[in-house]
């Protein structure tokens, strides 16, 4: 039962970070159609700057939010000068675009930082807090409780906001809510510059967990990008469920099936998923309209 | 038709030109082993062009065959006594084989879903070739047996540079050929429009799976190639990010184009090698060299280009 | 004599009645319109015929055989060919490729002989071509015939589908608007087409708006209304039917059809 829980929580800690990776892609590719292979570099960054910043002596909320506008501004310089000039390029030269842009942060990371592994300290302590013998990292509570609110926050942004509701009507036909008047730049825009803030809120709650580095961002989009799907791509709701799926498949493969096959255990699910499903769980048959 | 026939033949001279005309200016047997390594990535990428740029279905993982072909020839000789010549058709037989196997379900995804599907199986591969270190050395990688061919033992890069070639003049003039075919013509037409292919009598489902398959072929040949070439081999050949850069080649010299696929492995293997020099900065400048060729030459560098000598030649 | 018969239809996309209840047969040499207003289900029953979705009820017979839920390329090598109301060209190649893709069917299209591009494989492409090139003349593309598809035309790109249907010598021809966006000479050649097509035998079956042609060409009629069938008929009597020229027709178009 303890071991149990412990791989239960472990596994949802884990599951909300791919849950957030996952809305940060829903999130640019229903307002763009863009499949975002950078967002990994988001989650990077919001690590990355958190420790570097405070590291120079700035408090640690402190040190947070100026990870999130880091990310932001480099999530709209993604937008302005890699996706925005390719308009209207096939979905292959896309990808292949922000696979270039996350090569170049990457790269820009490890001059502007360093290559070594780093660790935050947990918001709240490091001693585990024990539940029915399952011994719980506080920074877990951090990680459930802050996903809970971006998902939450962006909810009631899409469905009670005016520009919420535009984000919408772009994601569900690009030239028809061109036609009602909505500036579907700023709005790809507000896409890139929103889901760049949820990676980087990501990686600030996950690093005192599971440390970080310039390099961490790759495994991460692959794991983000499997949980869009899982749930269905373009489906907000799908990508925070395929997220938490996978991180606990990914904890009970490792804990009751074999550790070193831990990663395989996400794209294996994956490929069983889409053979029986090819759509992902809560994706929509769509009909081929000839 | 004829013209069709002569630009065949014309590339084919022209690629064996260049690969003959090239040692005269080599300074160092570093640029023959550049050079083959350039030729080792065209053969794969030409055959990734014949499923991404003729029949239209992108693969993610494709490096995946290439590792299948580089481990068989490395396993094959050190732990089961295969001769090394027939390990590597025994990898391409394998290769072959899988792509065979899981092609049927996972090319009936489309899009994104193929997308992440063929990920999904490129890491798969590739974590097991990292994680089973009894076989294959695990992480760290393994030795590779030289390559002997009737008591001739194919070693140093000069050697490497000749055989390599030859092997990319064959898959040049095999993807050349095939253009021109039925087979051809059926994977460029379910590029276009599957429906229309499926109702004048195209088995879809079949030709996307012989696209996957001699994909896989190419790739696992190139593999085993740049396995007896470097002598050793690690799990990086078989990864998403070499996956990743057998795409970018396909897609950076111009989808569709045999010859594209050369130029943009020309590019891209020689372009890191040059950035060397520029050591820490050498991701960078390789990231932002691929979005800005990407943004500018979004159809590939070789269809841009000529688009544009056309263009002039007519006005 | 029948050569292919459709039998109380049915499909609902999200429980709308697309399609409901809507039988025909056509036999050879005979041409068959079906008409009926802006979505009254006409695309929507060519790709049921043509195996491309599937009908949730009712049964397809070609040529005596159950071909009831087959997959369109089945379907094609048991001599069933159609064309698109918005096209569905192959845009990369090059209008004769187009045709002599539409040869597949009777090309032999094995992998070993192509790759290493046997005589075989050069004379069959040879043969290939000058019947993909005899189709364009047929449907006067001769010119375009190394033209690449995606820069023809709109009413270009609708004879190359009739060309690149042609070519696999079917049985049984699904024409879905081959008209529209056509001028009048080019309509004329498209009627002088399908008529020819017709006399070798093949059953054409015509979705089309153009009443002129409609009432001048086919043999039967067949009207649609909301997935329902309305009337079927000669052109004389669907014409004259009160039903079809309320739902459908209107004044205009009784004016109109009663001049052609």
């Amino acid at each position: 039962m303890a071991e149990f829980l412990q791989f239960l929580i472990s596994g949802l800690t884990v599951g909300a970070v791919y849950a957030l990776v996952a809305l940060g892609f829903t999130l640019i590719y229903n307002a763009s159609g863009v499949v975002n292979f950078a967002q990994g570099e988001f989650v990077m960054l919001g690590g990355m700057v958190t420790v570097f910043a405070s590291a120079a002596g700035v408090p640690l909320p402190l040190a947070a939010v100026i990870a999130v506008v880091a990310a932001v501004v480099i999530g709209l310089l993604l937008h302005r000068f890699a996706i925005e000039p390719a308009r209207g390029a096939s979905a292959v030269t896309l990808i292949i675009i922000t696979i270039g842009a996350s090569i170049l942060l990457r790269g820009l990371a490890a001059i502007v930082f360093d290559k070594q592994f780093h660790k935050l300290p947990g918001f709240t302590g490091e001693t585990p807090i024990d539940i029915l013998g399952a011994a719980v990292q506080p920074q877990s509570f951090w990680v459930l409780g802050g996903t809970a609110v971006v998902v939450v926050a962006l909810y009631v942004f899409l469905e009670h906001t005016l520009l919420g509701k535009a984000v919408l009507a772009t994601a569900a036909n690009r030239l028809a809510a061109r036609l009602v008047g909505i500036n579907t730049t700023t709005i790809m825009a507000l896409a890139f510059g929103g889901s760049a803030a949820i990676g980087a809120i990501a990686g600030i709650l996950v690093t005192p967990i599971t440390l970080t580095n310039y390099d961490v961002g790759t495994l991460l989009a692959l794991k983000g990008f499997a949980a869009a799907m899982l749930g269905g791509m373009g489906n907000p709701l799908g990508a925070v469920v395929g997220g938490l799926l996978l991180g606990l498949l990914e904890a009970f493969g490792a804990g009751y099936l074999s550790s070193t096959y831990k990663d395989a255990f996400a794209f294996l699910v994956i490929l069983i998923v889409l053979f029986a499903a090819p759509q992902g769980l809560f994706g929509r048959r769509a009909v081929e309209r000839v | 038709m004829g013209a069709l026939l002569n630009q065949r033949f014309v590339t084919l001279a022209v690629l064996a030109a260049v690969i003959a005309v090239l040692p005269l200016v080599f300074p160092s047997s570093y640029y023959f082993r550049v050079a083959s390594l350039v030729w080792v990535s065209a053969l794969a990428a030409i055959g990734l062009n014949i499923l991404m740029g003729q029949a239209g279905q992108v693969s993610l993982g494709h490096a995946a065959f290439f590792g299948i072909g580089a481990y068989a020839v490395a396993i094959g000789p050190t732990h089961l006594g295969i001769p090394p010549w027939a390990a590597l058709l025994i990898g391409a037989v394998l290769s072959a084989v899988l792509a065979y196997l899981v092609g049927r379900p996972i090319l009936r995804l489309k899009g994104h879903y193929l997308a992440i599907a063929t990920l999904g199986l490129g890491v798969l591969i590739a974590l097991v070739i990292s994680t089973e270190s009894r076989w294959t050395g695990g992480p760290d990688g393994m030795p590779v047996e030289r390559l002997t061919l009737f008591g001739w033992r194919v070693s140093g890069s000069y050697t490497w540079y000749w055989v390599t070639g030859a092997l990319l003049l064959v898959g040049t003039w095999i993807a050349l050929n095939l253009d021109e075919t039925p087979t051809g013509r059926a994977f460029r037409a379910l590029h276009d429009s599957e429906v229309a292919a499926q109702v004048v009598g195209v088995d879809v489902a079949r030709f996307k799976l012989q696209a996957f398959v001699i994909a896989a072929v190419y790739a696992s040949i190139a593999g085993s190639a740049l396995a007896f070439m470097n002598g050793f081999i690690n799990p990086d050949q078989a990864g998403f990010l070499h996956s990743v850069e057998l795409v970018t080649i396909v897609v950076l010299g111009g989808l569709g184009s045999v010859v594209g696929s050369i130029v943009g492995a020309a590019v891209l293997v020689t372009l890191p090698q040059a950035l060397t020099v520029f050591h820490e900065y050498e991701h960078l400048l390789l990231g932002l060299i691929i979005i800005v060729s990407m943004i500018f030459m979004r159809n590939g560098i070789v269809p841009s280009l000529s688009g544009l000598f056309l263009r002039r030649a007519r006005s | 004599m029948t050569i292919l018969k459709a039998t109380d239809i049915g499909i609902s996309f999200g429980g709308v009645k697309a399609v409901d209840g809507v039988s025909f047969t056509v036999s050879p040499g005979q041409i068959l319109s079906i008409i009926g207003p802006n979505g009254a289900g006409k695309t929507t029953l060519f790709n049921i015929v043509s195996g491309i979705y599937a009908a949730s009820r009712g049964t397809i017979h070609l040529a005596d055989e159950d071909v009831t839920g087959l997959s369109p390329h089945k379907l094609a090598a048991r001599g069933l060919s159609r064309t698109f109301q918005n096209l569905q060209i192959f845009q990369r190649m090059t209008a004769c490729e187009n045709v002599m893709v539409g040869r597949h069917l009777r090309e032999k299209c094995s992998l070993l002989p192509a790759l290493f591009r046997t005589t075989s494989v050069t004379r069959q492409n040879r043969e290939t071509r000058a019947a993909a090139l005899d189709l364009l003349v047929s449907v006067g593309l001769k010119d375009a015939a190394d033209v690449p598809a995606g820069s023809l035309p709109y009413g270009a790109c609708k004879r190359l589908e009739i060309a690149r249907a042609l070519a696999a010598e079917p049985r049984v021809l699904l024409l879905d608007e081959p008209a529209a966006g056509c001028n009048a000479v080019e309509t004329e050649e498209i009627d002088h087409l399908i008529r020819q097509v017709a006399d070798r035998g093949v059953a054409v079956v015509l979705v089309e708006h153009d009443m002129k042609l409609v009432m001048k060409i086919s043999d039967r009629i067949l009207v649609l209304e909301r997935g329902r069938p309305l009337a079927e008929g000669t052109p004389r009597e669907v014409r004259d039917d009160p039903r079809v020229l309320e739902a459908y027709l209107g004044q205009h178009g009784a004016r109109e059809a009663a001049r052609a």
